[in-house]
């Protein structure tokens, strides 16, 4: 079975975010990019459901952006992933710009289970795994934290608020995947010197109308510091009285 | 004859969340900016409160019935509420950013043409269209976004915009719908739900704890000031990775992104992820021993004393004012 794994190249979590000159974007200047975070739990549960799978099974890592995307398809390549493509677009678009254009690549190589991170950490869209699946006609998980595929059988745990719900769809299918979901394993030494003859596909996205458009972007207020009221459980009495009398919150 | 709104509703267990209120006053909001016709709809067996929407601005009720969708099924869920999107031929759609408007919106979207906006925090109709506040880089920027297409889709985030009741309720109509043979293909079968506890996402009060609360053991003086605020325990992703508490409490960019009327930060030393996750909290106090730990930089009131001492006497303090 061919299983697909979408993965996007995002600022590293403890990059400090300036707005560009064009007030669209963020100024890319100095940041670290990495894998998305949750994408590396989906290129995991790809490997361990190809694992399980047998051997007649691939795993293709699908990214879309400009060149820079292929340091984070190497990195999942790295892990044990077969095969990658670019999908070629310098541009931002949107989500339903994105999920058209990995659907479309996602038909085109055949994958019946494809895994995605639930969110991306730039944009915090969470969303592009449930368009696609639309989009495809597919069934869809999503924020999963236990998965499992049995024939064309799956049972899967997503998390909710306040617990867990237990999924059952069939294939084809696409999972979102959360944190908690596995342990994504470290590229080895053998397994970066394998991703150096591993192929990666360019080609451009397919180009799609637009639906949303950013206006503006901009930072939001910075939050004026408070006091420090005290250094011991003396300013205790003190808090209480501040959040019951000032804030009112409690 | 008027465009329209519906406001997607969500219910458990046969009642509406708080959530939904909130949906249903922007809905109201939006309808009044806009010269909209609002609607709530929502999905399921047997709804105990429906008759409450009234009180938050919208009279006209949706009950999209089928004994098959009293828990959810994201198919299911999806062919009900665009089905009925386009036999009322609505022109917004606005759910709630929860675990389930999240699954459901993008999807619903896709089955309408619609563009989709989601998690705002904002909605400003002053322009004459709507356009939309959400945050990206988990709330280190903030992006003003428009959709283009003709029908259009957003959720809210919880908890951002408030449900006050109104002074006089309307007249509440409902209409009742049986929905034939669901689509069932994806399917809930079942919910495991965390023994009482309150979940970040959706609480009001927050008390997190990081890697200065020394150890799990130590997690009951969280615990327990939460307890007698009615809070929701949340965690730093230190305490978390280092398996003290379970990822559905971690506050943060990796974790959730939260906005309550009051977060309690004990023992966090304030790491750009954590205060991306948590600094639109309308009041923060910090509680850490070290008082040039950034978390005191958006902390409203800070005590910068030992954590292990402030817990237990704050615990105290409040029980005696409850």
């Amino acid at each position: 079975m061919k299983i697909a794994v979408c993965v996007s190249h995002v600022p590293d979590t403890a990059a400090r975010i300036k707005v560009g000159s064009d007030e669209k974007a963020i100024d890319p200047a100095g940041i670290t990019y990495v894998i998305n975070p949750y994408d590396e739990y989906a290129v995991e549960e790809a490997l361990k459901s190809k694992e399980m799978l047998g051997d007649d099974s691939e795993v293709i890592v699908i990214s879309l952006g400009g060149d820079k995307n292929k340091e984070t398809i190497k990195k999942a390549l790295a892990m044990g992933a077969d095969s990658g493509v670019l999908l070629k677009d310098e541009n931002p678009r949107d989500s339903i710009g994105v999920a058209k254009a990995l659907a479309e690549e996602i038909k085109a190589v055949g994958a019946e289970l494809v895994f995605f991170g639930k969110q991306s950490v730039d944009y915090d869209n969470s969303i592009i795994g449930q368009l696609t699946s639309e989009l495809l006609n597919y069934s869809c998980i999503s924020v999963v934290v236990k998965f499992n595929v049995n024939d064309s059988k799956i049972t899967a745990e997503r998390e909710i608020e306040g617990g867990r719900e237990v999924v059952q769809t069939e294939l084809p299918a696409i999972i979102t995947c959360q944190k908690g979901l596995n342990e994504p394993r470290y590229a080895s030494l053998k397994g970066i010197m394998a991703a150096k003859k591993k192929s990666i596909e360019e080609k451009p996205a397919a180009d799609i109308e637009q639906m949303s458009e950013v206006i503006k972007m901009h930072m939001p207020q910075p939050k004026q510091p408070g006091r420090i009221i005290g250094e011991d459980s003396a300013a205790v009495q003190e808090l209480v009285k501040l959040l019951r009398e000032e804030a009112k919150v409690i | 004859m008027a465009a329209k709104i519906l406001a997607i509703l969500e219910q458990r267990d046969g009642f509406l969340k708080r959530s939904a209120f909130e949906t249903v006053q922007q809905a109201s909001q939006l309808a009044k900016d806009l010269s909209l016709e609002a609607q709530a709809v929502v999905v399921g067996e047997n709804i105990e409160n429906l008759i409450e929407i009234s009180n938050y601005g919208i009279a006209k009720i949706i009950h999209l019935k089928n004994s098959d969708l009293s828990s959810y099924s994201s198919s299911g869920y999806t062919s009900a509420i665009s089905d009925y999107a386009k036999e009322t031929d609505a022109d917004y759609l606005i759910f709630s950013n929860t675990a389930l408007g999240k699954d459901l919106a993008p999807r619903v979207s896709i089955r309408l043409s619609a563009g989709c906006i989601i998690d705002c925090i904002k909605l400003d109709c002053s322009s004459g269209e709507l356009v939309a506040t959400r945050p990206v880089y988990a709330g280190k920027a903030l992006v003003d976004v428009k959709l283009n297409s003709d029908k259009k889709v957003i959720t809210i985030r919880p908890n951002v915009f408030k449900a006050v009741p109104l002074n006089t309720p309307l007249n509440p109509e409902i209409e009742v719908k049986e929905i034939s043979s669901p689509d069932l293909k994806t399917k809930v079968i079942e919910v495991k739900k965390s023994e009482g506890k309150l979940d970040v996402a959706e609480a009001d009060i927050i008390v997190s704890g990081g890697r200065g609360m020394r150890g799990p053991e130590n997690f009951h003086l969280v615990e327990e000031l939460a307890n007698v605020l009615g809070a929701a325990v949340g965690a730093s992703r230190a305490v978390v990775d280092a398996g003290w508490r379970p990822h559905g409490e971690q506050v943060g960019q990796t974790g959730k992104t939260v906005s309550p009327t009051l977060y309690i930060a004990c023992g966090i030393s304030g790491a750009i992820q954590h205060l991306a996750g948590m600094s639109s909290s309308k009041y923060i106090v910090a509680i850490n021993k070290d008082k040039d730990a950034p978390i005191f930089n958006v902390a409203d009131y800070g005590i910068a004393g030992d954590l292990f001492e402030v817990l237990p006497a704050l615990t105290e303090e409040i029980k005696k004012i409850k």
